[in-house]
């Protein structure tokens, strides 16, 4: 490594909470620059050495990471602004300072910890699991053509980051929207042959109140989606769906 | 102004279906009655391009229509005025982003119900000052009355405002309707129909601005 890279600093700027009902508050940091750092490995040096700009011993910043390798879903962060994963954002690339927020649609833990779980409680509710539990042994499921795998793969790839909640003008305190994570789910499930055995059940969810009705079409979440999935396309496709479906039962009754 | 901070779902699943079949309503009464009155009323007005006789001419015509008060409630106000009600109430409870997030989609999505209260609030003004306005007065609607109601520049800047920002809400609306009816799904689809509303706005707005500069 030369002199020159060692010297190098970056200047980032956390905004920070000490606890749940704590208050948010900015502070800056300047950690050495290393070639090909991402924001992860930033964020590292701050633990390593706990000092802020001002030359002053603080708590280290907390956050969460797994993967490393944008799989997980757990290194989502807000960064100068953005919604994005942390471990695949390079430091190089960015402006500096750097500005770290958590995301602030999800209940803030502490510094840039956020509490998931409401994601996780939608997949509850959208039944995001193909049922194959029984009494009885339910033989082999029907074959899937290739086509409809790679579809179907695209949606499989959701890790519940909650980029596509962060960004969505219509998931906020005012609004009851599930979001769009759950809707590319329902989308995912409905389209596995077992899985649509439940397929009206999703649907239910889908035209409820927490439901598709509160999508006003910004689509940012198919934008900021770190996986690529076709967030908005499912969303179409389940307006197509619901509404057939919301017919359909209300005719029949 | 909500916050951007989300509530706990809870797990039971929620079986009111109000809101999705208000959602559908309201797109469904922005196309039909309300977009297809709106282009109407673009093409009549469009008229007094061609002078002053063949406007008043059509004016009388509309107005020997039988029972015109009545298709005017329900095929106009009582949609217009749920589209309006609802509409609002959409823009209270989104938070919009388009200064972080400056994609193409999220600037139209904040410009929808930026037009859609502009539009709200020039449509109050425009059937007051020419329809129940002189039906209480009992003053006859003509080119004229247009003409000199126009001739007061910042009523005319007003009515240029107002009059793009319907089109364009109505030209948006048709993009995002069609997502909402589950018609253009995939992106490809989605880019074709916004190059075909862009080119309906361009007509309908370029129409309407003429037709407005032929009334000075």
């Amino acid at each position: 490594m030369t002199a020159t890279t060692v010297d190098k600093l970056v200047q980032l700027k956390v905004r920070r909470k000490d606890s749940t009902t704590g208050e948010s508050y900015w502070e800056e940091f300047s950690v050495p620059f290393r070639t090909n750092m991402n924001v992860i490995s930033a964020l590292m040096e701050i633990q390593k050495n706990p000092v802020n700009a001002k030359g002053e011993k603080v708590r280290s910043v907390a956050w969460e990471y797994n993967c490393l390798e944008e799989v997980c879903g757990a290194c989502s962060m807000r960064i100068n602004g953005k919604v994005r994963q942390a471990c695949s954002t390079l430091v190089d690339r960015l402006e500096q300072p750097i500005t770290l927020e958590p995301m602030d649609t999800f209940p803030v833990e502490k510094d840039l910890v956020v509490d998931r779980s409401r994601m996780f409680n939608a997949l509850q509710k959208i039944k995001g699991w193909v049922p194959i539990d029984g009494t009885y042994g339910l033989g082999s499921g029907p074959l899937i053509s290739a086509d409809h795998q790679q579809e179907a793969y695209k949606y499989s790839t959701c890790m519940t980051c909650g980029c596509c909640l962060e960004a969505c003008p219509n998931v906020n305190s005012g609004s009851p929207f599930i979001g769009p994570q759950a809707m590319g789910q329902v989308k995912y499930f409905n389209m596995h042959p077992t899985g649509s055995l439940q397929k009206n059940e999703r649907l239910e969810v889908v035209i409820g109140e927490e439901g598709i009705a509160n999508c006003g079409s910004s689509q940012n979440c198919v934008q900021v989606c770190p996986k690529g999935i076709p967030l908005t396309t499912a969303i179409a496709e389940l307006n197509r769906d619901g509404n057939r479906y919301a017919l359909w039962s209300w005719l029949k009754k | 102004m909500p916050s951007n901070t989300v509530t706990q779902l809870n797990y039971t699943a929620s079986t009111r279906k109000s809101r999705f079949v208000l959602s559908r309503l309201h797109s469904l009464a922005g196309l039909l009655p309300l977009g297809i009155f709106m282009v109407e009323h673009l093409l009549s007005n469009a008229l007094a391009i061609f002078g002053a006789e063949r406007y008043n001419e059509h004016i009388a015509m509309l107005q020997a229509i039988p029972f015109l008060p009545l298709f005017e409630i329900t095929l106009i106000a009582i949609p217009l005025l749920f589209h309006a009600i609802y509409g609002i109430y959409l823009s209270f409870i989104s938070k919009p982003n388009a200064n972080v997030y400056k994609y193409q989609r999220n600037i139209y999505f904040m410009l929808q119900r930026v037009t859609g209260i502009i539009t709200l609030i020039f449509v109050i003004y425009h059937v007051w000052s020419f329809r129940l306005g002189p039906l209480l007065s009992g003053t006859e609607v003509s080119h004229s009355l247009v003409s000199e109601h126009l001739a007061n520049p910042f009523i005319f800047v007003f009515y240029i405002t107002g009059v793009i920002s319907a089109i364009f809400h109505f030209s948006n609306g048709i993009t995002t309707g069609l997502i909402t009816w589950g018609i253009t799904a995939g992106p490809a689809s989605q880019r074709v129909a916004r190059k075909i509303c862009t080119g309906v706005f361009v007509i309908l707005a370029g129409m309407a601005v003429v037709s407005l500069f032929s009334f000075l």
